[in-house]
């Protein structure tokens, strides 16, 4: 104990952050604090105001004065419908993404990271995750669109007619393979590190103990990535949830999600009779997009126990 | 079992990684067929490429290359802000007020947590503002995106900053006399290239394929142009996004390999090698 006394203070020296340095001085402390200005200056601009803006103006009417038409307009039937379209479309390719995802993950389980395979699908992740918005949209109408390559093969070949009963790749249900487009690959991208976390070791350990291969995931696998992917599959919803760009693309009439709900509001001048709509409609979103990031959270937290 | 493990059998892997492939070969291969169509012979060509430099049709295409230009600038500008305004902040950040370091990441990464439609909404009188003032040119859209970029950027650089002991290379510079400019230009920027170059490239990649804000505040950009060109002419709008995809893919393997390349990021391990790659959000937001 003698001997390893003194080296203590030592490795807490290397291992922590708090003590003070020799020498901290960066300028003075007024000019230290001066610096941190600018940034902060511009957050308060371009992040904090415009999202203050977006919640008061939810609350004011057209004449600037107090209101709370435009917020009790959320409970309008055909705003009700946006939401329930839009957290239908979510959940949908989010539990999609996430099954398609893991399942891509597990196909990978056990490959190394800094294997060939696994940087090539990162980056083809990374891109795909990042396609979405208008060129999803056009991938699509090249694809699955009036004049597909997909739509003309299956019409030509099998003589089956995709649009028999009517355009949908412009409503709704269209937007579910494209959304699906970019939901799997950020499901890789975010679960692939808690497949990492397996350790070879656990089911070394099932092993020796008897254990089966269907035992190790029933027993080991599942429950340890559970909240993982729990996570995950709330991220792909908000994902989902927030997305703007392909929809407008593609469904260039009508407004069967929030989004597209909130484009409208914010380019003619009156919805529903309702001047600001736009305001309570974007209210809507941000509370829907707060309870889900907490969740998302909480749960992250108890995930990361096995991910060091 | 196999010596991993876990590890599925090679059959299903490959039966899996199959499937998963072919699903997502069919849009990009049906885009590239798309391209090819020739109306006149009913076969294929190469005509709609062509037409993209044909002075014939200059007009139909021009809004593409200015909404290229354009988005040109706001990738300039918005990784000017990143360089120096938010890479400067999170130095001083780390040197001097680590307690500050939670609640900035915080911050860095709130804007995951509002889509930017939303964002929109609020942005829309401020720019009206702005064009009233600086005028509407198109670089303070920049600001905007640098606000959408933010998340991105803060991640690579932060991973960055985590595998280099600024401490003590400023301690060391200043001890030799160099001056806080210095040290940050000819001390900071070089150990922190990775982290910063990885920062940038995201930054480029998300601007080039911002739609919303532009959209809805009326501004043009390459997303906005494609959009209004693709209702004339779809082709020259799929061959665009393709050409888009394949650059988008060449900048993020470009990433990778800054992140797993060089001596730095692979002995400092996991944080650098897996942090400047992320494009979307992977873990531990608010």
């Amino acid at each position: 104990m003698t001997v390893a006394a003194p080296a203590a203070p030592l490795v807490d020296a290397a291992g922590t952050e708090e003590l003070p340095p020799p020498r901290r001085r960066v300028g003075s402390g007024a000019a230290a604090v001066l610096g941190l200005v600018p940034f902060a200056a511009y957050l308060l601009i371009f992040l904090a105001l415009p999202t203050i803006v977006t919640v008061a103006s939810g609350f004011v009417d057209a004449d600037g004065s107090f209101t709370l038409s435009n917020v009790a307009a959320l409970a309008d039937p055909v705003i009700v419908q946006t939401f329930a379209n839009s957290a239908w479309l979510s959940a949908l390719t989010a539990a999609g993404g996430a099954l398609i995802g893991a399942l891509a993950c597990y196909a990978m389980a056990g490959l190394p990271a800094t294997g060939r395979t696994r940087r090539l699908v990162d980056a083809a992740s990374g891109v795909l995750a990042q396609f979405g918005g208008v060129m999803l949209a056009f991938a699509f109408i090249a694809t699955i669109g009036l004049q597909g390559l997909v739509t003309l093969t299956l019409k030509d070949r099998f003589g089956i007619d995709l649009f028999a009963e009517g355009a949908w790749i412009y409503a709704l249900p269209g937007l579910i393979l494209p959304y699906l487009f970019f939901q799997v690959p950020l499901m890789v991208i975010t679960f692939m590190p808690a497949m990492g976390a397996l350790r070879p070791q656990w089911a070394e350990a099932n092993l020796t103990l008897g254990g089966t291969r269907t035992g190790f995931w029933r027993h080991i696998g599942i429950p340890v990535l559970a909240p993982s992917f729990l996570a995950s599959l709330l991220l792909l919803f908000a994902n989902a949830f927030s997305s703007y760009a392909t929809a407008a693309a593609l469904a260039s009439q009508g407004s069967q999600i929030v989004p597209l709900q909130i484009r409208t509001a914010l380019t003619s001048e009156t919805l529903l009779g309702r001047e600001n709509l736009a305001g309570a409609l974007a209210l809507g979103m941000i509370v829907v997009m707060a309870v889900t990031m907490s969740l998302y959270a909480l749960v992250q937290r108890r995930a990361a126990r096995w991910q060091r | 079992m196999n010596a991993r493990g876990f590890a599925p059998h090679p059959a299903v892997r490959w039966a899996i990684g199959l499937v998963v492939i072919v699903l997502f070969a069919i849009p990009i291969v049906s885009m590239a067929e798309y391209t090819l169509r020739d109306a006149t012979t009913g076969g294929h060509s190469l005509v709609h490429w062509f037409d993209l430099f044909d002075p014939a049709k200059a007009g139909t295409y021009r809004p593409i290359w200015t909404g290229l230009g354009n988005s040109l600038v706001l990738a300039v500008v918005t990784v000017a802000i990143v360089l120096l305004l938010l890479a400067p902040t999170m130095v001083l950040v780390e040197l001097r007020f680590p307690k500050l370091k939670r609640p900035f990441e915080f911050l860095a990464l709130l804007p995951i947590s509002i889509p930017a439609i939303v964002l929109v909404v609020g942005l829309a009188p401020i720019y009206l503002v702005i064009g009233r003032t600086i005028g509407t040119g198109i670089w303070p859209l920049a600001f905007a995106y640098g606000v959408t970029v933010l998340p991105f950027a803060y991640r690579a650089i932060q991973a960055a900053i985590d595998a280099t002991e600024l401490r003590t290379l400023a301690e060391a510079a200043r001890s030799l006399g160099a001056g806080w400019p210095a040290v940050l230009l000819q001390v900071f920027a070089p150990n922190l290239r990775t982290g910063l170059l990885a920062a940038s490239l995201i930054s480029v990649a998300v601007v080039l394929g911002e739609f919303t804000i532009a959209s809805l505040l009326n501004r043009q950009n390459l997303q906005t142009a494609l959009v209004v060109v693709g209702k004339q002419d779809p082709y020259a709008s799929v061959i665009l996004s393709l050409l888009a995809l394949a650059f988008a893919f060449v900048l993020l393997v470009v990433i990778g390999r800054i992140g797993g390349g060089t001596p730095r990021a692979r002995r400092t391990g996991r944080t650098a090698r897996t942090a400047p790659a992320p494009t979307r959000p992977p873990k531990d937001q608010p």
